[in-house]
């Protein structure tokens, strides 16, 4: 029996429900650690002609402030994926560019007392008028765009829009910094891309190995938004060298919600080109997206993470897409599941459902028409679908929401939606798609990048007891409990016999710029990575056993490998340890034409969702629905089911409730949970989730599956209430008022 | 997101309690379940100088017939059809568990639940100072009450009402109300002879309309009338998530439904 694939419990629940996780503010490593509050720009975009800190120097149990001036100098501006025309450093220095930007952190004795500090920071204003800055303009074309429209049929043109929204995880950042002599020891709940280790330390001046970065055992959530808490890491860590002590900050939930990462808003014209058979033909976009005040690194990745899979999951051959990046008086963007993901498709799939009526096909009937049928599959932009069966998910998801008998309801006149949205799902992005950001001359002058790798250590102790270490620094996904299993079935052991060590601790683990936990890259190279560590040390077991005879436990193997190792083989390297590195294939940089596999793996799901419109009151209410998923091999279809639930509370979320809103002075509005509205448990309707398995060619087989519901719900619920109500002009969230000021358009 | 420093009083009688109000007026604040104080306290929007815990305050945590001590959780709250209608839409489950009803209306936020019942019940309010106040007079406005600076809630008084029915609009479940109303009605053979009909959240304070409806017929006709007139009464602000049209459409359909399920 294989424990992969089995529905195991995860061995991480019992200590997190027990109380006994290990999170940021659980940690204490370095004694007398003061505590620090950030003072932030209070106007949207403003001159800072004066801060004043004498007040708050003056305050009960303070040690010190930094500035932003300080800040300016000494550290450098942040690298990031594009040129930037403004400097982006850890805090504000002579302009503050968002409400929420840091201008000084205060330390000291404790939380309370630097927040009564803070307050007494004086920031003379002077206010400066909105902004918008284009930042980033490039277009692209693949195949024969021109000739595809002239062809058409029918040309669908249509524009729309996506609010910012945001992940809102339960723990918010945290950053303890040490500044020592020449280095900065950090402890964060970091999620990577560990590239960003490097953006830091570039901004601290510090090189790699001076800057060591510790993340903790438990995360409280991520979902992307982590990764930007690397700015912060740089900010406590200047005031931790400036003030001389160890700093303590956790983010609070206002700071989250109005300094964080939001997901980029974006505006995107579409015209599609379709033949009077349903055939799409051409498809051209034009997004603009807004990234806030900074383009922060890896911005402006959202816009290029979806590049291999513009065409989505159909098989047109003509694609233009002009990509524009706007500056703006708002906080500056990153990872928020689904990464690009939402935006695309609400732009696509609503484009298909329009086109479904304006061709009198069913929506369900069109897709089927276009979906990509052969693998592997070349998408004009550079994809690699590597596999797939997408017709068959249509059928299985058409027949589990029985939409025959649903589309008889709304004929016999019924209020209700249904609304479709079949999407490819990438994961294990290419480190290299963000250099499509730049031109294939500019590209061509500096190193190529490429790939996506991960690095595991497993050793084996000399009594026999196994423990992986990983690089993949898990935020809830459980990857402890697929490691184990994956580990057991490669050395003959129970999964509960393996210990798994989630930590990272650059200066110690084997990690690479490719690692941690984004773009649902686990289960294709972290899995892939932890099976190749545990399959070179069963290799090694296997020689000592077969050059020691007999039928030796693997106690007993270990024992010779660390107390005997005049007994090993001849040349054999004495202990049983194993780092492995292994990258995802078919990666390669960016071509000349700018073609891009920006994903090693593709998923593929259909969702439908059905709803009732309340016609007095505006509310939706979600009847059904259905997701069914073709996301390769499953390691833990327990596991696999929570990430589906989870991504579909985040789609759900962006389809009826969420969004960031700013007045147009760049105010933030939904500074707290009360107006920054996400569901919570029962205002999820009930899902119901399918499964095909059709192998990844690579590593286990398995492909990522913790995003696709978070880029497939709203657009899916969007064509579910525009279906109900029989008109196209449908946005995001779809609330109460809403929904009834569309009614009476 | 810690609040400002402040003293902590925790007074074991009422006549404690009114005392160290009378101390210190305007720099104090009551704490019961503080599940709308603490929020504020928090983002340092509140900065009392002093804190009046009275959850050990003797005898106020009791429910005698009509009459519900201040401290009584809003989980404990039963035996009044009309509030037991409208509690599951006070906050969660778990901050009802700490939320009070004194509390929740000595607070009289405007899109709070328990004001309205209370209005729409004809019900009380009982003070430190012996004073009982009717809730039409309570409720002043937007988080305001008729009390005084060094007088607390000692009890609230619920008649059951006659046939009662509550709805409410919110975004999530357990969020403020965009909209909502509740109402009491009395009718004999078919005719209405006695209604309160109120609504909040669209209103500075939880407000009674006076929508003609006694003597006429319990119908939906009758129902439906209402709810245009509560629509045109009602003059609500544009908020995050609705315009003042929507609000005032909402109100309506609420009002309407009310009274159609009471009238049923």
């Amino acid at each position: 029996m294989s424990w992969v694939g089995q529905p195991l419990e995860r061995i991480e629940d019992e200590a997190l429900l027990r109380g006994r996780g290990r999170f940021m503010d659980d940690l204490d490593p370095v004694p007398n650690t003061k505590h620090a509050a950030i003072v932030r720009s209070q106007l949207p975009h403003a001159r800072i002609v004066q801060l004043d800190v004498s007040a708050a120097l003056a305050s009960p149990g303070v040690v010190g402030v930094l500035t932003g001036a300080e800040v300016a100098a000494l550290s450098r501006p942040f690298p990031a994926g594009a040129d930037s025309p403004v400097p982006y450093y850890a805090a504000a220095n002579e302009v503050a560019r968002y409400a929420g930007e840091p201008l000084a952190v205060v330390v000291a004795e404790s939380r309370y007392l630097a927040e009564d500090a803070a307050e007494l920071v004086a920031a003379d204003y002077e206010p400066l008028e909105p902004e918008e800055l284009e930042a980033h303009d490039r277009s692209f074309s693949y195949g024969e765009v021109e000739d595809a429209f002239a062809a058409a049929a029918l040309v669908v043109s249509e524009r729309f829009s996506v609010p910012r929204w945001s992940c809102t995880p339960v723990e918010c950042y945290g950053v303890i910094a040490d500044w020592q002599g020449d280095s900065l020891t950090a402890w964060s709940n970091f999620q990577g891309p560990f590239s960003l280790h490097g953006v830091a330390a570039s901004a601290l001046g510090l090189t790699g190995t001076k800057l060591r970065l510790i993340t903790p055992p438990d995360s409280g959530g991520s979902f992307g938004i982590k990764a930007a808490v690397y700015t912060y890491v740089v900010l406590l860590g200047l005031a931790s060298r400036r003030l001389g002590v160890p700093v303590r900050w956790t983010e609070d939930r206002l700071e989250h919600l109005a300094a964080s990462a939001h997901a980029t808003g974006r505006v995107t014209g579409v015209e599609a080109a379709f033949a009077a058979d349903g055939e799409l033909l051409g498809l051209r976009y034009d997004a603009i997206e807004d990234v806030g005040a900074y383009i922060r690194a890896p911005e402006p990745a959202t816009l290029y993470r979806m590049h291999g899979s513009l065409s989505g999951a159909y098989r047109v051959r003509n694609v233009a897409a002009r990509n524009r990046v706007v500056l703006t008086n708002r906080c500056p963007t990153g990872l928020n599941r689904g990464f690009g993901g939402p935006q695309l498709y609400f732009a696509l799939e609503r484009t298909m459902a329009i086109a479904a009526r304006r061709l009198g096909i069913d929506p369900a009937e069109l897709a089927r028409r276009n979906l990509v049928t052969e693998f592997p599959h070349r998408t004009p932009s550079g994809g690699l679908y590597d596999s797939g069966e997408y017709g068959a998910c249509l059928d299985a998801a058409l027949e589990l929401v029985g939409y025959a008998e649903r589309r008889a309801e709304q004929a016999a006149g019924r209020a209700i939606g249904i609304g479709l949205a079949c999407i490819v799902e990438p994961s294990i992005s290419n480190m290299g798609y963000i250099t499509l950001a730049q031109t294939a001359e500019e590209r061509a002058a500096g190193l190529p990048k490429s790939g996506n790798a991960e690095g595991c250590t497993i050793s084996i102790s000399p009594a026999g007891g196994i423990t992986v270490h990983l690089s993949t620094t898990p935020q809830g996904q459980g990857h402890r409990t697929v490691a184990a299993q994956i580990v057991a079935d490669r050395l003959g052991v129970e999964p509960g016999e393996v210990e798994v060590l989630s930590e990272l601790d650059t200066s110690t683990s084997a990690w690479t710029i490719g690692s941690g936990n984004y773009s649902s890259r686990f289960a294709g190279v972290g899995a892939g990575v932890i099976a190749a560590a545990a399959d070179r040390l069963a290799a090694k077991i296997g020689e000592i056993r077969a050059h020691l005879g007999g039928e030796l436990s693997l106690r007993r193997v270990a024992g010779s490998a660390h107390w005997n190792p005049e007994s090993l083989p001849p040349g054999m390297e004495p202990g049983l340890h194993a780092t492995a590195y292994f990258a995802a294939p078919s990666l390669d940089p960016p071509d000349g034409d700018d073609r891009v596999a920006s994903s090693a793996s593709h998923g593929f799901l259909v969702d439908v969702a059905v709803v009732e419109v309340d016609r007095d009151t505006g509310q939706v209410r979600i009847l059904d629905y259905v997701s069914v998923h073709d996301a390769g091999r499953l390691l833990n279809p327990l596991i696999v089911d929570g990430q589906i639930r989870g991504g579909f509370a985040h789609g759900a979320g962006a389809a009826l409730f969420e969004r960031i809103v700013y007045d147009e002075d760049g105010t933030l509005l939904t500074g707290t949970f009360m107006d920054y509205v996400c569901p919570t448990a029962p205002d999820l309707p009930r899902m119901t989730i399918g499964h095909r398995e059709t192998p990844a060619p690579f590593a286990l087989g398995a492909k990522g599956l913790g995003e696709g519901n978070t880029m497939s719900a709203p657009v899916a619920v969007a064509n579910a209430v525009a279906d109900a109500l029989e008109l196209d002009g449908v946005e995001l969230p779809l609330t109460p008022a809403r929904v009834w000021e569309l009614m009476q358009a | 997101m810690k609040p400002a420093a402040f003293r902590y009083e925790r007074p074991e009688t009422v006549e404690e309690a009114a005392a160290l109000l009378a101390e210190h007026g305007d720099e104090a604040k009551v704490l019961a379940g503080g599940q709308s104080l603490v929020p504020l306290l928090n983002f340092r929007l509140l900065r009392p100088a002093v804190l009046v815990d009275v959850n050990r305050v003797a005898g106020l945590d009791r429910i005698e017939g009509e009459r519900v001590g201040a401290t009584v959780r809003q989980s404990d709250f039963a035996g009044v059809p009309l509030a037991a209608e409208a509690l599951p839409s006070v906050g969660h489950l778990v901050t009802r568990n700490r939320g009070t009803v004194g509390g929740s209306i000595a607070h009289a936020d405007p899109s709070a639940e328990l004001p309205l019942c209370l209005l729409v019940l004809g019900g009380s309010v009982v003070t430190s100072k012996g004073r009982e106040l009717p809730a039409d007079d309570f409720f002043r406005s937007h988080f305001t009450t008729a009390l005084e600076p060094d007088e607390l809630v000692v009890e609230t008084v619920w008649p059951g009402g006659g046939s009662v029915a509550f709805e409410e609009v919110a975004q999530r479940h357990g969020d403020f109300a965009l909209s909502l109303a509740a109402c009491s009605v009395r009718v004999v053979d078919g005719t209405v002879t006695e209604a309160r009909l109120g609504v909040g959240a669209v209103t500075d304070r939880p407000r009674l309309l006076e929508l003609g409806l006694e003597g006429a017929p319990a119908s939906e006709e009758t129902a439906r009338e209402a709810g245009a007139r509560a629509a045109a009464a009602v003059d609500p602000p544009a908020n995050l998530h609705a315009s003042p049209a929507y609000l005032r459409h909402l109100t309506g359909v609420l009002v309407e439904r009310v009274l159609a399920r009471a009238f049923a």
